[in-house]
Protein backbone atom coordinates (compact mmCIF):
# COMPACT_ATOMS: atom_id res chain seq x y z
CA UNK A 1 0.00 0.00 0.00
CA UNK A 2 1.41 3.39 -0.99
CA UNK A 3 -0.17 6.48 0.49
CA UNK A 4 0.04 9.99 -0.93
CA UNK A 5 -2.31 12.83 -1.75
CA UNK A 6 -3.68 13.64 -5.17
CA UNK A 7 -5.32 17.01 -5.76
CA UNK A 8 -5.57 17.41 -2.00
CA UNK A 9 -7.29 14.05 -1.45
CA UNK A 10 -5.49 11.33 0.53
CA UNK A 11 -5.27 8.08 -1.43
CA UNK A 12 -3.89 4.65 -0.74
CA UNK A 13 -2.90 2.57 -3.75
CA UNK A 14 -2.28 -1.16 -3.77
CA UNK A 15 0.08 -1.64 -6.71
CA UNK A 16 3.70 -2.76 -7.05
CA UNK A 17 6.14 -0.03 -6.01
CA UNK A 18 7.70 0.18 -9.47
CA UNK A 19 4.37 0.89 -11.21
CA UNK A 20 4.64 4.17 -13.12
CA UNK A 21 2.75 6.96 -11.35
CA UNK A 22 1.00 7.75 -14.65
CA UNK A 23 -0.63 4.31 -14.76
CA UNK A 24 -1.85 4.75 -11.20
CA UNK A 25 -3.25 8.20 -11.96
CA UNK A 26 -5.12 7.07 -15.07
CA UNK A 27 -6.06 3.45 -14.38
CA UNK A 28 -6.43 3.32 -10.59
CA UNK A 29 -7.49 6.85 -9.73
CA UNK A 30 -9.37 7.38 -13.02
CA UNK A 31 -7.98 10.85 -13.63
CA UNK A 32 -7.51 10.78 -17.38
CA UNK A 33 -6.57 14.40 -17.99
CA UNK A 34 -2.91 13.35 -17.77
CA UNK A 35 -1.87 11.62 -20.99
CA UNK A 36 0.59 8.94 -22.02
CA UNK A 37 3.09 10.04 -24.66
CA UNK A 38 6.51 8.47 -25.07
CA UNK A 39 6.75 6.61 -21.78
CA UNK A 40 10.44 7.42 -21.35
CA UNK A 41 10.38 10.97 -20.01
CA UNK A 42 11.20 12.68 -23.29
CA UNK A 43 7.98 14.37 -24.42
CA UNK A 44 6.43 15.99 -21.35
CA UNK A 45 2.83 14.93 -22.05
CA UNK A 46 2.50 13.14 -18.70
CA UNK A 47 3.70 16.11 -16.60
CA UNK A 48 2.09 16.47 -13.17
CA UNK A 49 3.24 18.30 -10.05
CA UNK A 50 4.87 16.50 -7.15
CA UNK A 51 5.42 18.82 -4.22
CA UNK A 52 4.64 21.69 -6.60
CA UNK A 53 7.42 20.74 -9.06
CA UNK A 54 6.75 19.64 -12.62
CA UNK A 55 7.44 15.89 -12.77
CA UNK A 56 7.20 13.36 -15.61
CA UNK A 57 4.77 10.79 -14.21
CA UNK A 58 5.49 8.08 -16.80
CA UNK A 59 8.95 7.36 -15.36
CA UNK A 60 8.23 8.18 -11.72
CA UNK A 61 7.75 4.96 -9.78
CA UNK A 62 4.79 4.81 -7.43
CA UNK A 63 6.97 4.17 -4.37
CA UNK A 64 8.86 7.42 -5.02
CA UNK A 65 5.76 9.51 -4.23
CA UNK A 66 4.92 7.84 -0.91
CA UNK A 67 3.96 10.67 1.43
CA UNK A 68 4.11 13.30 -1.31
CA UNK A 69 1.48 15.69 -2.70
CA UNK A 70 0.62 15.09 -6.36
CA UNK A 71 -1.39 17.56 -8.43
CA UNK A 72 -2.80 16.77 -11.87
CA UNK A 73 -4.48 19.03 -14.41
CA UNK A 74 -7.82 18.25 -12.72
CA UNK A 75 -6.55 19.67 -9.43
CA UNK A 76 -4.92 22.83 -10.69
CA UNK A 77 -8.02 24.92 -10.03
CA UNK A 78 -11.44 23.81 -8.78
CA UNK A 79 -13.18 25.51 -11.73
CA UNK A 80 -10.51 24.82 -14.32
CA UNK A 81 -9.85 28.56 -14.27
CA UNK A 82 -6.21 28.87 -13.30
CA UNK A 83 -4.75 31.96 -15.04
CA UNK A 84 -2.73 29.66 -17.29
CA UNK A 85 -5.86 27.68 -18.22
CA UNK A 86 -7.75 30.92 -18.88
CA UNK A 87 -4.97 32.21 -21.13
CA UNK A 88 -4.90 28.85 -22.93
CA UNK A 89 -8.64 29.10 -23.65
CA UNK A 90 -8.52 32.79 -24.59
CA UNK A 91 -5.75 32.28 -27.13
CA UNK A 92 -7.12 28.92 -28.31
CA UNK A 93 -3.72 27.32 -27.84
CA UNK A 94 -4.62 23.64 -28.38
CA UNK A 95 -5.00 22.12 -31.80
CA UNK A 96 -5.40 18.39 -31.23
CA UNK A 97 -4.92 19.00 -27.51
CA UNK A 98 -3.16 15.79 -26.58
CA UNK A 99 -0.03 17.39 -25.10
CA UNK A 100 -1.77 20.35 -23.53
CA UNK A 101 -2.31 19.20 -19.96
CA UNK A 102 1.41 18.52 -19.75
CA UNK A 103 2.19 21.88 -21.34
CA UNK A 104 -0.05 23.67 -18.83
CA UNK A 105 1.42 21.86 -15.82
CA UNK A 106 4.95 22.70 -16.98
CA UNK A 107 3.96 26.33 -17.66
CA UNK A 108 2.47 26.73 -14.18
CA UNK A 109 5.73 25.48 -12.63
CA UNK A 110 7.70 27.82 -14.88
CA UNK A 111 5.66 30.86 -13.80
CA UNK A 112 6.17 29.98 -10.15
CA UNK A 113 9.95 30.25 -10.70
CA UNK A 114 9.98 33.04 -13.28
CA UNK A 115 6.88 35.23 -12.83
CA UNK A 116 7.89 37.34 -15.85
CA UNK A 117 9.66 34.90 -18.15
CA UNK A 118 11.66 35.95 -21.19
CA UNK A 119 11.43 34.04 -24.47
CA UNK A 120 14.71 32.45 -23.53
CA UNK A 121 13.33 31.27 -20.17
CA UNK A 122 10.27 29.82 -21.87
CA UNK A 123 12.35 28.01 -24.47
CA UNK A 124 14.72 26.61 -21.86
CA UNK A 125 12.04 25.30 -19.53
CA UNK A 126 9.42 24.22 -22.08
CA UNK A 127 11.90 22.48 -24.42
CA UNK A 128 11.06 19.09 -22.91
CA UNK A 129 7.34 19.44 -23.74
CA UNK A 130 6.73 18.47 -27.35
CA UNK A 131 3.73 19.49 -29.44
CA UNK A 132 3.33 17.67 -32.74
CA UNK A 133 0.78 20.25 -33.91
CA UNK A 134 3.45 22.93 -33.52
CA UNK A 135 1.43 25.22 -31.26
CA UNK A 136 4.65 26.54 -29.73
CA UNK A 137 4.05 30.12 -30.80
CA UNK A 138 0.63 30.21 -29.13
CA UNK A 139 2.04 28.41 -26.04
CA UNK A 140 4.64 31.14 -25.65
CA UNK A 141 2.00 33.89 -26.07
CA UNK A 142 -0.34 32.23 -23.56
CA UNK A 143 2.43 31.90 -20.98
CA UNK A 144 3.11 35.63 -21.30
CA UNK A 145 -0.57 36.49 -21.08
CA UNK A 146 -0.94 34.34 -17.97
CA UNK A 147 2.16 35.95 -16.47
CA UNK A 148 0.64 39.39 -17.03
CA UNK A 149 -2.68 38.32 -15.55
CA UNK A 150 -1.00 36.79 -12.50
CA UNK A 151 1.14 39.90 -11.99
CA UNK A 152 -1.85 42.23 -11.95
CA UNK A 153 -3.89 39.95 -9.70
CA UNK A 154 -1.74 37.82 -7.42
CA UNK A 155 -3.31 34.41 -6.90
CA UNK B 1 68.64 -33.00 15.50
CA UNK B 2 65.74 -32.94 13.07
CA UNK B 3 63.39 -34.34 15.68
CA UNK B 4 64.51 -31.69 18.08
CA UNK B 5 63.85 -28.84 15.60
CA UNK B 6 60.45 -30.27 14.76
CA UNK B 7 59.64 -30.44 18.43
CA UNK B 8 60.60 -26.80 18.87
CA UNK B 9 58.42 -25.81 15.91
CA UNK B 10 55.48 -27.73 17.31
CA UNK B 11 55.98 -26.21 20.77
CA UNK B 12 56.18 -22.71 19.30
CA UNK B 13 52.98 -23.27 17.32
CA UNK B 14 51.13 -24.72 20.28
CA UNK B 15 52.28 -21.96 22.58
CA UNK B 16 51.45 -19.36 19.92
CA UNK B 17 47.95 -20.67 19.34
CA UNK B 18 47.33 -21.04 23.06
CA UNK B 19 48.69 -17.57 23.70
CA UNK B 20 46.52 -16.07 20.95
CA UNK B 21 43.48 -17.95 22.24
CA UNK B 22 44.16 -16.56 25.69
CA UNK B 23 44.67 -13.08 24.24
CA UNK B 24 41.52 -13.29 22.13
CA UNK B 25 39.35 -14.76 24.84
CA UNK B 26 36.60 -12.62 26.27
CA UNK B 27 34.41 -13.95 29.06
CA UNK B 28 30.65 -14.08 28.71
CA UNK B 29 28.78 -11.55 30.81
CA UNK B 30 25.99 -13.17 32.81
CA UNK B 31 22.53 -12.83 31.24
CA UNK B 32 19.92 -10.75 33.03
CA UNK B 33 16.16 -10.61 32.94
CA UNK B 34 15.09 -7.78 30.61
CA UNK B 35 14.70 -4.66 32.77
CA UNK B 36 11.25 -3.01 32.89
CA UNK B 37 10.74 0.35 31.18
CA UNK B 38 10.37 1.90 34.63
CA UNK B 39 14.04 1.14 35.25
CA UNK B 40 14.97 4.09 33.03
CA UNK B 41 14.05 7.76 33.35
CA UNK B 42 12.12 9.32 30.46
CA UNK B 43 14.89 11.93 30.08
CA UNK B 44 17.50 9.22 29.65
CA UNK B 45 15.38 7.41 27.06
CA UNK B 46 14.81 10.69 25.21
CA UNK B 47 18.55 11.37 25.09
CA UNK B 48 19.07 7.81 23.86
CA UNK B 49 16.54 8.39 21.08
CA UNK B 50 18.49 11.44 19.92
CA UNK B 51 21.74 9.53 19.95
CA UNK B 52 20.23 6.54 18.14
CA UNK B 53 19.15 9.06 15.51
CA UNK B 54 22.62 10.61 15.37
CA UNK B 55 24.02 7.12 14.78
CA UNK B 56 21.18 6.26 12.34
CA UNK B 57 21.19 2.85 14.00
CA UNK B 58 17.81 2.09 12.44
CA UNK B 59 19.27 2.20 8.93
CA UNK B 60 21.57 -0.79 9.35
CA UNK B 61 19.65 -2.58 12.09
CA UNK B 62 16.40 -2.87 10.12
CA UNK B 63 15.89 -5.17 7.14
CA UNK B 64 13.77 -4.14 4.18
CA UNK B 65 10.17 -4.48 5.39
CA UNK B 66 11.49 -5.44 8.83
CA UNK B 67 10.40 -4.07 12.19
CA UNK B 68 12.56 -1.24 13.56
CA UNK B 69 15.87 -2.42 15.05
CA UNK B 70 15.08 -6.10 14.51
CA UNK B 71 18.19 -6.62 12.35
CA UNK B 72 18.74 -8.76 9.27
CA UNK B 73 19.93 -5.95 7.02
CA UNK B 74 22.58 -7.21 4.60
CA UNK B 75 25.90 -5.36 4.67
CA UNK B 76 28.03 -6.32 1.68
CA UNK B 77 31.74 -6.35 2.48
CA UNK B 78 34.79 -7.55 0.61
CA UNK B 79 34.79 -10.51 2.99
CA UNK B 80 31.18 -11.63 2.51
CA UNK B 81 27.73 -10.51 3.54
CA UNK B 82 27.23 -9.63 7.18
CA UNK B 83 23.68 -9.40 8.49
CA UNK B 84 22.97 -6.87 11.20
CA UNK B 85 21.71 -8.18 14.51
CA UNK B 86 18.43 -7.71 16.32
CA UNK B 87 18.95 -4.97 18.94
CA UNK B 88 15.42 -4.99 20.33
CA UNK B 89 15.15 -6.32 23.89
CA UNK B 90 13.83 -9.75 22.88
CA UNK B 91 15.61 -12.14 25.28
CA UNK B 92 16.05 -14.97 22.75
CA UNK B 93 16.93 -13.22 19.49
CA UNK B 94 17.72 -9.66 20.58
CA UNK B 95 19.64 -8.06 23.42
CA UNK B 96 17.05 -8.54 26.17
CA UNK B 97 19.47 -10.45 28.40
CA UNK B 98 22.30 -7.95 27.98
CA UNK B 99 23.24 -6.03 31.08
CA UNK B 100 24.40 -2.44 30.75
CA UNK B 101 27.95 -3.73 31.21
CA UNK B 102 27.51 -6.11 28.26
CA UNK B 103 26.04 -3.35 26.07
CA UNK B 104 28.86 -0.99 27.03
CA UNK B 105 31.49 -3.62 26.18
CA UNK B 106 29.90 -4.16 22.76
CA UNK B 107 29.89 -0.43 22.05
CA UNK B 108 33.42 0.17 23.27
CA UNK B 109 35.29 -3.04 22.50
CA UNK B 110 33.18 -4.78 19.86
CA UNK B 111 32.45 -7.87 21.95
CA UNK B 112 29.03 -9.52 22.26
CA UNK B 113 27.53 -10.49 25.60
CA UNK B 114 28.58 -14.11 25.13
CA UNK B 115 32.19 -13.05 24.61
CA UNK B 116 32.29 -13.37 20.79
CA UNK B 117 34.20 -10.68 18.93
CA UNK B 118 31.98 -8.58 16.65
CA UNK B 119 32.89 -7.81 13.06
CA UNK B 120 33.85 -4.17 12.44
CA UNK B 121 30.84 -3.76 10.13
CA UNK B 122 29.52 -2.62 13.50
CA UNK B 123 31.46 0.64 13.88
CA UNK B 124 32.55 0.13 17.48
CA UNK B 125 35.82 1.83 16.54
CA UNK B 126 33.73 5.04 16.54
CA UNK B 127 31.31 4.18 19.34
CA UNK B 128 34.25 3.63 21.71
CA UNK B 129 34.54 7.44 21.79
CA UNK B 130 31.14 7.85 23.53
CA UNK B 131 30.84 9.10 27.11
CA UNK B 132 29.50 6.85 29.85
CA UNK B 133 26.34 8.96 30.02
CA UNK B 134 25.65 8.60 26.30
CA UNK B 135 26.22 4.83 26.27
CA UNK B 136 23.83 4.56 29.22
CA UNK B 137 21.23 6.65 27.35
CA UNK B 138 21.47 4.41 24.27
CA UNK B 139 21.10 1.34 26.47
CA UNK B 140 17.99 2.88 28.06
CA UNK B 141 16.55 3.63 24.62
CA UNK B 142 17.10 0.18 23.12
CA UNK B 143 15.97 -1.72 26.22
CA UNK B 144 12.66 0.16 26.11
CA UNK B 145 11.87 -0.60 22.43
CA UNK B 146 9.23 -3.13 21.47
CA UNK B 147 10.84 -6.59 21.62
CA UNK B 148 10.78 -8.32 18.25
CA UNK B 149 11.46 -12.01 17.68
CA UNK B 150 13.73 -12.03 14.64
CA UNK B 151 16.84 -14.01 13.91
CA UNK B 152 19.26 -12.64 11.32
CA UNK B 153 20.34 -14.93 8.46
CA UNK B 154 23.78 -16.50 8.82
CA UNK B 155 26.69 -14.37 7.62
CA UNK B 156 28.46 -15.52 4.47
CA UNK B 157 31.97 -14.65 5.66
CA UNK B 158 34.02 -17.70 4.64
CA UNK B 159 36.14 -19.88 6.92
CA UNK B 160 38.69 -19.10 8.36
CA UNK B 161 37.74 -15.38 8.39
CA UNK B 162 34.54 -16.41 10.13
CA UNK B 163 36.54 -17.40 13.23
CA UNK B 164 35.51 -14.71 15.67
CA UNK B 165 38.70 -14.96 17.71
CA UNK B 166 40.70 -13.72 14.70
CA UNK B 167 38.96 -10.39 15.16
CA UNK B 168 41.15 -9.90 18.21
CA UNK B 169 44.08 -9.72 15.79
CA UNK B 170 42.22 -7.18 13.63
CA UNK B 171 41.62 -5.08 16.70
CA UNK B 172 45.27 -5.29 17.65
CA UNK B 173 46.17 -3.89 14.22
CA UNK B 174 43.45 -1.31 13.61
CA UNK B 175 41.49 -0.55 16.76
CA UNK B 176 42.26 1.68 19.71
CA UNK B 177 39.64 1.85 22.41
CA UNK B 178 39.21 5.14 24.22
CA UNK B 179 36.88 8.03 24.92
CA UNK B 180 36.76 11.23 22.88
CA UNK B 181 39.44 13.72 23.89
CA UNK B 182 38.37 17.33 23.33
CA UNK B 183 40.80 19.65 21.58
CA UNK B 184 41.50 22.47 24.06
CA UNK B 185 42.46 24.78 21.19
CA UNK B 186 38.92 24.61 19.80
CA UNK B 187 35.68 25.96 21.23
CA UNK B 188 32.87 23.95 22.79
CA UNK B 189 30.75 23.86 19.61
CA UNK B 190 33.59 22.47 17.49
CA UNK B 191 34.36 19.85 20.11
CA UNK B 192 30.69 18.83 20.33
CA UNK B 193 30.67 18.45 16.53
CA UNK B 194 33.90 16.45 16.58
CA UNK B 195 32.53 14.24 19.37
CA UNK B 196 29.35 13.47 17.41
CA UNK B 197 31.08 13.05 14.01
CA UNK B 198 33.91 10.85 15.27
CA UNK B 199 31.72 8.97 17.73
CA UNK B 200 28.06 8.16 17.36
CA UNK B 201 27.63 9.50 13.80
CA UNK B 202 30.68 7.47 12.64
CA UNK B 203 31.10 9.63 9.50
CA UNK B 204 34.49 8.06 8.82
CA UNK B 205 32.92 4.62 8.46
CA UNK B 206 31.88 5.62 4.93
CA UNK B 207 33.95 8.73 4.14
CA UNK B 208 37.36 7.34 5.16
CA UNK B 209 38.97 4.84 2.77
CA UNK B 210 39.77 1.39 4.15
CA UNK B 211 42.85 -0.78 3.75
CA UNK B 212 42.78 -4.33 2.32
CA UNK B 213 41.83 -5.75 5.70
CA UNK B 214 38.96 -3.30 6.12
CA UNK B 215 40.62 -0.96 8.63
CA UNK B 216 40.01 2.77 8.22
CA UNK B 217 43.20 4.42 6.92
CA UNK B 218 44.29 6.69 9.75
CA UNK B 219 46.30 8.99 7.51
CA UNK B 220 43.51 9.48 5.00
CA UNK B 221 40.71 10.42 7.33
CA UNK B 222 37.60 11.65 5.44
CA UNK B 223 39.44 11.36 2.11
CA UNK B 224 36.38 9.78 0.45
CA UNK B 225 35.63 6.14 -0.39
CA UNK B 226 33.37 3.89 -2.43
CA UNK B 227 30.42 2.49 -0.52
CA UNK B 228 28.37 -0.17 -2.26
CA UNK B 229 27.52 1.45 -5.60
CA UNK B 230 27.97 5.02 -4.39
CA UNK B 231 30.88 7.40 -3.82
CA UNK B 232 31.18 8.85 -0.33
CA UNK B 233 32.81 12.17 -1.29
CA UNK B 234 35.93 13.51 0.41
CA UNK B 235 35.05 15.74 3.37
CA UNK B 236 38.48 17.38 3.25
CA UNK B 237 39.84 20.29 1.21
CA UNK B 238 40.21 17.72 -1.59
CA UNK B 239 36.43 17.82 -2.14
CA UNK B 240 36.05 18.93 -5.77
CA UNK B 241 32.71 20.77 -5.46
CA UNK B 242 32.99 24.17 -7.19
CA UNK B 243 31.77 26.00 -4.07
CA UNK B 244 33.35 25.09 -0.73
CA UNK B 245 31.20 23.33 1.82
CA UNK B 246 31.10 25.98 4.54
CA UNK B 247 29.23 25.71 7.83
CA UNK B 248 26.10 27.32 6.36
CA UNK B 249 25.89 24.89 3.41
CA UNK B 250 26.71 21.89 5.60
CA UNK B 251 24.00 22.91 8.06
CA UNK B 252 21.39 23.26 5.30
CA UNK B 253 22.38 19.90 3.81
CA UNK B 254 22.53 17.97 7.07
CA UNK B 255 19.39 19.57 8.51
CA UNK B 256 17.04 19.75 5.51
CA UNK B 257 18.65 17.40 2.99
CA UNK B 258 19.24 20.23 0.53
CA UNK B 259 22.06 22.65 -0.12
CA UNK B 260 21.27 25.14 -2.88
CA UNK B 261 24.96 25.28 -3.79
CA UNK B 262 25.67 21.52 -3.77
CA UNK B 263 22.57 19.43 -4.24
CA UNK B 264 20.42 17.05 -2.22
CA UNK B 265 21.04 13.96 -0.14
CA UNK B 266 20.67 10.76 -2.15
CA UNK B 267 21.67 7.12 -1.93
CA UNK B 268 22.94 5.97 1.46
CA UNK B 269 23.22 9.58 2.69
CA UNK B 270 19.44 10.12 2.47
CA UNK B 271 18.52 8.01 5.53
CA UNK B 272 21.49 9.46 7.44
CA UNK B 273 19.89 12.90 7.21
CA UNK B 274 16.15 12.17 7.05
CA UNK B 275 15.88 9.19 9.42
CA UNK B 276 18.93 9.85 11.57
CA UNK B 277 20.25 13.34 12.13
CA UNK B 278 16.63 14.57 11.99
CA UNK B 279 16.36 13.43 15.63
CA UNK B 280 19.09 15.85 16.76
CA UNK B 281 18.43 19.44 17.86
CA UNK B 282 19.64 22.23 15.56
CA UNK B 283 22.53 23.00 17.88
CA UNK B 284 24.03 19.51 17.47
CA UNK B 285 23.70 19.51 13.67
CA UNK B 286 25.22 22.99 13.63
CA UNK B 287 28.13 21.65 15.70
CA UNK B 288 28.75 18.87 13.15
CA UNK B 289 28.61 21.46 10.36
CA UNK B 290 31.11 23.68 12.20
CA UNK B 291 33.46 20.74 12.70
CA UNK B 292 33.47 19.71 9.04
CA UNK B 293 33.81 23.30 7.83
CA UNK B 294 37.25 23.24 9.47
CA UNK B 295 38.10 19.76 8.15
CA UNK B 296 37.56 20.97 4.57
CA UNK B 297 39.16 24.37 5.25
CA UNK B 298 36.15 26.19 3.81
CA UNK B 299 37.26 29.49 5.34
CA UNK B 300 40.39 29.61 3.20
CA UNK B 301 38.25 29.45 0.02
CA UNK B 302 35.36 31.63 1.19
CA UNK B 303 36.40 34.61 -0.91
CA UNK B 304 35.84 32.68 -4.14
CA UNK B 305 32.32 31.54 -3.27
CA UNK B 306 30.22 34.15 -5.11
CA UNK B 307 32.42 34.09 -8.19
CA UNK B 308 32.19 30.29 -8.30
CA UNK B 309 28.39 30.44 -8.11
CA UNK B 310 28.14 33.00 -10.89
CA UNK B 311 30.55 31.08 -13.10
CA UNK B 312 28.52 27.93 -12.58
CA UNK B 313 25.24 29.63 -13.42
CA UNK B 314 26.69 30.85 -16.70
CA UNK B 315 27.39 27.32 -17.84
CA UNK B 316 23.85 26.47 -18.88
CA UNK B 317 24.24 29.02 -21.70
CA UNK B 318 26.27 26.28 -23.35
CA UNK B 319 23.08 24.28 -23.85
CA UNK B 320 21.83 26.90 -26.33
CA UNK B 321 25.16 26.94 -28.16
CA UNK B 322 25.24 23.16 -28.44
CA UNK B 323 21.56 22.92 -29.37
CA UNK B 324 22.12 25.28 -32.28
CA UNK B 325 24.53 22.75 -33.78
CA UNK B 326 22.07 19.86 -33.40
CA UNK B 327 24.43 18.22 -30.93
CA UNK B 328 22.73 14.93 -29.96
CA UNK B 329 23.80 14.75 -26.31
CA UNK B 330 22.72 18.37 -25.83
CA UNK B 331 19.28 17.58 -27.27
CA UNK B 332 18.97 14.56 -25.02
CA UNK B 333 19.98 16.58 -21.98
CA UNK B 334 17.69 19.50 -22.76
CA UNK B 335 14.69 17.24 -23.45
CA UNK B 336 15.13 14.99 -20.44
CA UNK B 337 16.69 17.16 -17.77
CA UNK B 338 16.56 20.90 -18.46
CA UNK B 339 12.83 21.30 -17.83
CA UNK B 340 13.63 20.85 -14.13
CA UNK B 341 17.32 21.70 -13.83
CA UNK B 342 17.11 25.33 -14.89
CA UNK B 343 18.33 28.37 -13.04
CA UNK B 344 18.80 32.07 -13.44
CA UNK B 345 20.39 34.57 -11.09
CA UNK B 346 20.28 32.55 -7.89
CA UNK B 347 20.33 28.77 -7.64
CA UNK B 348 17.01 27.32 -6.51
CA UNK B 349 17.57 24.44 -4.08
CA UNK B 350 14.58 22.57 -5.48
CA UNK B 351 16.06 22.44 -8.98
CA UNK B 352 19.65 21.50 -8.23
CA UNK B 353 22.02 23.35 -10.51
CA UNK B 354 24.14 20.70 -12.15
CA UNK B 355 27.15 22.98 -12.56
CA UNK B 356 27.21 23.26 -8.77
CA UNK B 357 26.19 19.71 -7.98
CA UNK B 358 28.84 17.61 -6.26
CA UNK B 359 27.91 14.48 -8.22
CA UNK B 360 29.10 16.07 -11.49
CA UNK B 361 32.48 17.09 -10.02
CA UNK B 362 33.45 13.89 -8.23
CA UNK B 363 36.26 11.74 -9.65
CA UNK B 364 33.80 8.86 -10.11
CA UNK B 365 30.44 9.17 -11.94
CA UNK B 366 28.70 6.64 -9.65
CA UNK B 367 26.50 9.11 -7.79
CA UNK B 368 25.33 10.90 -10.94
CA UNK B 369 24.57 7.62 -12.71
CA UNK B 370 22.83 6.20 -9.64
CA UNK B 371 20.53 9.19 -9.36
CA UNK B 372 19.71 9.23 -13.09
CA UNK B 373 18.96 5.48 -13.07
CA UNK B 374 16.88 5.32 -9.93
CA UNK B 375 15.69 8.87 -9.39
CA UNK B 376 15.23 10.48 -6.00
CA UNK B 377 12.06 9.67 -4.07
CA UNK B 378 9.95 12.12 -2.08
CA UNK B 379 11.46 10.93 1.20
CA UNK B 380 15.06 11.31 0.05
CA UNK B 381 16.60 14.49 -1.31
CA UNK B 382 14.39 17.52 -0.76
CA UNK B 383 11.38 16.13 1.13
CA UNK B 384 8.23 15.92 -0.98
CA UNK B 385 10.04 16.51 -4.29
CA UNK B 386 10.75 13.74 -6.77
CA UNK B 387 13.25 13.10 -9.51
CA UNK B 388 11.96 10.46 -11.93
CA UNK B 389 13.91 7.25 -12.57
CA UNK B 390 15.36 7.01 -16.07
CA UNK B 391 16.43 3.35 -15.86
CA UNK B 392 13.39 2.02 -17.72
CA UNK B 393 13.40 4.52 -20.57
CA UNK B 394 17.06 5.28 -21.22
CA UNK B 395 19.72 2.97 -22.57
CA UNK B 396 23.17 2.73 -21.04
CA UNK B 397 24.39 4.80 -23.96
CA UNK B 398 21.78 7.54 -23.35
CA UNK B 399 22.76 7.89 -19.71
CA UNK B 400 26.47 7.78 -20.56
CA UNK B 401 25.89 10.58 -23.09
CA UNK B 402 24.11 12.75 -20.55
CA UNK B 403 26.82 12.17 -17.94
CA UNK B 404 29.56 12.97 -20.46
CA UNK B 405 27.69 16.06 -21.63
CA UNK B 406 27.34 17.39 -18.09
CA UNK B 407 30.97 16.66 -17.28
CA UNK B 408 32.05 18.56 -20.40
CA UNK B 409 29.72 21.55 -20.13
CA UNK B 410 29.35 21.93 -16.35
CA UNK B 411 32.94 21.40 -15.20
CA UNK B 412 36.51 21.98 -16.35
CA UNK B 413 37.44 18.51 -15.15
CA UNK B 414 38.71 15.63 -17.32
CA UNK B 415 36.08 13.37 -18.89
CA UNK B 416 35.00 10.23 -17.06
CA UNK B 417 36.37 7.16 -18.88
CA UNK B 418 34.33 4.02 -19.73
CA UNK B 419 31.01 5.66 -18.90
CA UNK B 420 28.78 3.26 -20.79
CA UNK B 421 30.34 0.25 -19.07
CA UNK B 422 29.93 1.95 -15.71
CA UNK B 423 26.25 2.63 -16.37
CA UNK B 424 25.79 -1.00 -17.36
CA UNK B 425 27.50 -2.20 -14.19
CA UNK B 426 25.50 0.13 -11.96
CA UNK B 427 22.24 -0.73 -13.66
CA UNK B 428 22.84 -4.35 -12.77
CA UNK B 429 24.25 -3.85 -9.33
CA UNK B 430 22.62 -0.90 -7.68
CA UNK B 431 19.42 -1.40 -5.82
CA UNK B 432 16.85 1.30 -5.36
CA UNK B 433 17.11 2.56 -1.78
CA UNK B 434 15.02 0.67 0.70
CA UNK B 435 11.86 2.39 1.85
CA UNK B 436 12.47 4.63 4.80
CA UNK B 437 11.15 3.20 8.02
CA UNK B 438 10.50 6.66 9.38
CA UNK B 439 7.85 7.49 6.80
CA UNK B 440 4.33 6.25 7.22
CA UNK B 441 3.61 6.68 3.52
CA UNK B 442 4.89 3.29 2.46
CA UNK B 443 5.15 -0.09 3.98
Amino acid sequence: MTRFTINGRAVSVDAPGNTPLLWVIRDELRLTGTKFGCGIGLCGVCTVHVGGRATRSCITPLNAVAGAAVTTIEGLDPLGAHPVQKAWAALQVPQCGYCQSGQIMQAVALLKDFPAPSDQDIDAVMAGNLCRCMTYVRIRAAIKQAAAAMASKPT
Amino acid sequence: MFRRSALIVVVVIVVGVAGFALFAHRAAIAPINPPPTSAFSPELIARGEQLAGAGYCITCHTARDGKPYSGGYAINTAFGTIYSTNITPDPETGIGTWSEAAFTRAMREGVARDGAHLFPAFPYNHFTRLTDADVRALYAYFMTREPVVARAPANTVPFPLSIRALQAGWKLLFFRAGRFQPDPKRDAEWNEGAYLAQGISHCGACHTPRNVLGGEKKHARYAGADVDTWSAPPLTAANPAPVPWDAEELMAYLRTGVSALHGTVAGPMAPVVHDGLAKLPDSDVQAIATYFSTIDEAASRAASKDAAVQKALQREQLDRVRMATYDAPARLYVSACASCHYNRGTPNPLRPDLALNSAVSLPEPANLIGVVLHGVSAREGAPGIVMPAFASGFSNRDIAQIAAYLRATRTDLPPWPHLEEKVAALRGASKPPKPSSAMSGAN
